[in-house]
């Protein structure tokens, strides 16, 4: 049986659950995580599967949402596209975060030269705007699935750096930590016990906002051309491809993008109710 | 010396390094990829001459020190070297596109701001009114929604159905209109968030409160009080969404078929043309640092209050 949770823990849950707008977030996040996982179950067609006598259809009865110009459903492929978004998403903010949070941790509580020479590296790759960083380690590294998690993830680090050592600075200056050090406590307890900890609230909400940046960046990769190889399903090279018939088939092109659109918001939504659920005294407004 | 101007020569001299910073990165990206790098900048196409050519450029048997204070030479003179595909000099490519490129930045940045700004004061004005959900319904989806769909959703209403505006390509006010809008919609979202907290904040202080105990009219305690004083953050935030909308210009311009540095750049990915590639990023992250550096200055110069030792 599950042990109940910790008073303060159970609290955040709580307000989480009555946040309206969250847990609509959540929902949505839900429903498309039920569909990738029942599809195979559900949908009778094959995503990759292309059937040159149904091409370019409308919206109908047997395929909800048209199919595309080498006439695969585009139902399918846009629920199998979650299974990759969502795969993208995920690894490239674990990489950033497992970048980010000891060398933010490191950087802001060891201060010094060590902090100085970490932040004129965080400088140089903020100099690089948002998505041009992306696009540039994708120029390096080539074009496919792993090499578009890196390139995400890894134009996505500054931030948690920034964050977290923003957060260890002000905790190392706390009259605990010094009392900690003063009585002996070796640095490393210090860091898992008070530092970590401390620092983890505020990665929970970057993170969350972060997922939905990430795919949003990775759909963008896809619809140049430079993202996850063709015939994977991705709603960004879906969209991409998508564009060439807009004139003749408009669905093509729309369903992918109301998929970001929605996985993006969901996103948006839970992490600002997260923040609020997290820190009640930071809500606005 | 006052303290001001002592303020811009330490932000300037902070400015500097990460610029010469970037000219490193630039420089070390070529040769991250694994093979010759002087084939990799010769492109594909190029015969084994235009590659030896360009190794003794490059001199690739020097230490990688030497090699980088020659590529940063060549740079200083202008010097960014020939496109792998054209062979035209990579300056003269991008000085072809950066205008539609600035154009379509200015206008999106105009746009965003006017109604960022307007969506803002709106919304603050009128908290928990049905007006201020819709504007902050609107502003969640402008910072969730794809730059690129929307685009495509603006295209499909206006040119391919109403036949009211072009569905791409550069020329007079109306090709303008749709990736203008395209654009501007992320910082436009985001200008109006900040102004509202930010005014709703200001509301609070006191002299707003005296402003009005003495009777001065609403609108002029909004604009003369409350808005100047809460410009201080709106002002970082349409700097920082500078960055966010060069960004943006990559995929605006692939969408619209703009001839601007994004699409220059996107080709430039596809056919592997580094010196391209090289030359393009240099400009937008040049381009990206004098304007936060601008932005910061502008800070500055707006609030009196702060000192900066």
């Amino acid at each position: 049986m599950a042990e109940p949770l910790p008073p303060r823990r159970a609290g955040v849950l709580r307000r989480l659950g009555r946040h309206r707008t969250a847990t609509a977030g959540a929902a949505i996040l839900a429903a498309f995580v039920a569909a990738t996982v029942l599809a195979p179950l559900v949908l009778p067609h094959d995503p990759n599967e292309a059937d040159f006598d149904r091409v370019l259809q409308r919206p109908s009865a047997a395929h909800p949402l048209g199919t595309d110009q080498l006439g695969r459903d585009l139902l399918t492929r846009v629920v199998y596209g979650a299974r990759v978004s969502f795969l993208i998403g995920i690894l490239a903010v674990a990489l950033s975060a497992a970048i980010g949070v000891p060398v933010g941790v490191i950087s802001g509580y060891q201060g010094g030269r060590v902090d100085i020479a970490v932040q004129r590296v965080v400088d140089l790759m903020l100099a690089f705007p948002g998505f041009l960083l992306a696009l540039t380690l994708i120029s390096v590294l080539g074009v496919g699935v792993t090499n578009v998690i890196a390139s995400v993830g890894l134009a996505t680090a500054p931030t948690y750096i920034r964050l977290v050592r923003g957060v260890a600075l002000s905790i190392a200056s706390q009259v605990y930590i010094e009392a900690a050090r003063a009585v002996g406590v070796p640095e490393a307890r210090i860091i898992r016990r008070h530092v970590l900890p401390n620092c983890l609230p505020p990665v929970i909400v970057q993170s969350t906002l972060q997922l939905g940046a990430a795919i949003l960046t990775a759909a963008g990769l896809g619809f140049l051309g430079l993202g996850v190889r063709p015939p994977t399903p991705e709603w960004g090279t879906m969209l991409g491809e998508g564009q060439t018939y807009l004139f003749s088939s408009w669905y093509i092109a729309t369903f992918p993008g109301v998929a970001i659109f929605l996985t993006v918001m969901a996103f948006n939504l839970l992490g600002d109710g997260l923040r609020d659920a997290l820190d009640p005294r930071m809500k606005l407004g | 010396m006052s303290s001001l101007s002592h303020y811009v020569l330490r932000r300037v001299g902070l400015a500097l390094p990460t610029l010469f910073g970037v000219t490193l990165v630039i420089f070390l990206m070529v040769r991250l990829i694994p093979g010759d790098p002087a084939r990799i900048i010769a492109g594909v196409q190029a015969s084994d001459e235009e590659v030896t050519r360009i190794r003794r450029e490059l001199g690739v048997d020097r230490p990688i020190a030497v090699q980088y204070a020659r590529f940063l030479s060549r740079l200083l003179q202008g010097d960014l070297g020939l496109s792998a595909v054209t062979r035209a000099p990579v300056l003269e490519e991008i000085g072809l596109r950066l205008r539609p490129t600035g154009l379509l930045a200015f206008s999106s940045t105009v746009v965003a701001t006017a109604v960022g700004l307007a969506a803002g004061v709106v919304s603050a004005t009128r908290q928990y009114s049905i007006l201020d959900y819709l504007v902050m319904t609107v502003a969640l989806c402008g910072v969730s929604i794809p730059v690129f769909w929307l685009g495509i959703m603006l295209m499909l209403v206006f040119s391919v159905y109403l036949h009211w505006l072009p569905a791409g390509g550069y020329g007079g006010a109306a090709h303008f209109v749709l990736p203008t809008l395209t654009l501007a919609a992320f910082s436009i979202a985001i200008i109006a968030r900040m102004t509202r907290s930010s005014l709703l904040e200001t509301f609070n202080q006191d002299y707003v409160r005296t402003a009005r105990a003495k009777g001065v009219r609403r609108p002029a305690v909004i604009l003369r009080h409350a808005l100047k004083n809460a410009l201080i953050p709106i002002i970082t935030v349409v700097g920082l969404q500078f960055g966010a909308l060069l960004g943006g210009a990559i995929l605006t311009e692939t969408t619209f078929a703009w001839p601007g540095m994004g699409r220059l750049l996107v080709n430039a990915i596809t056919a592997r043309d580094y010196p391209v590639i090289q030359g393009v990023v240099l400009t937008f992250a040049v381009v990206f640092t004098v304007v936060n550096l601008a932005v910061d200055l502008l800070y500055a110069y707006v609030d009196p209050r702060i000192h900066y030792g």
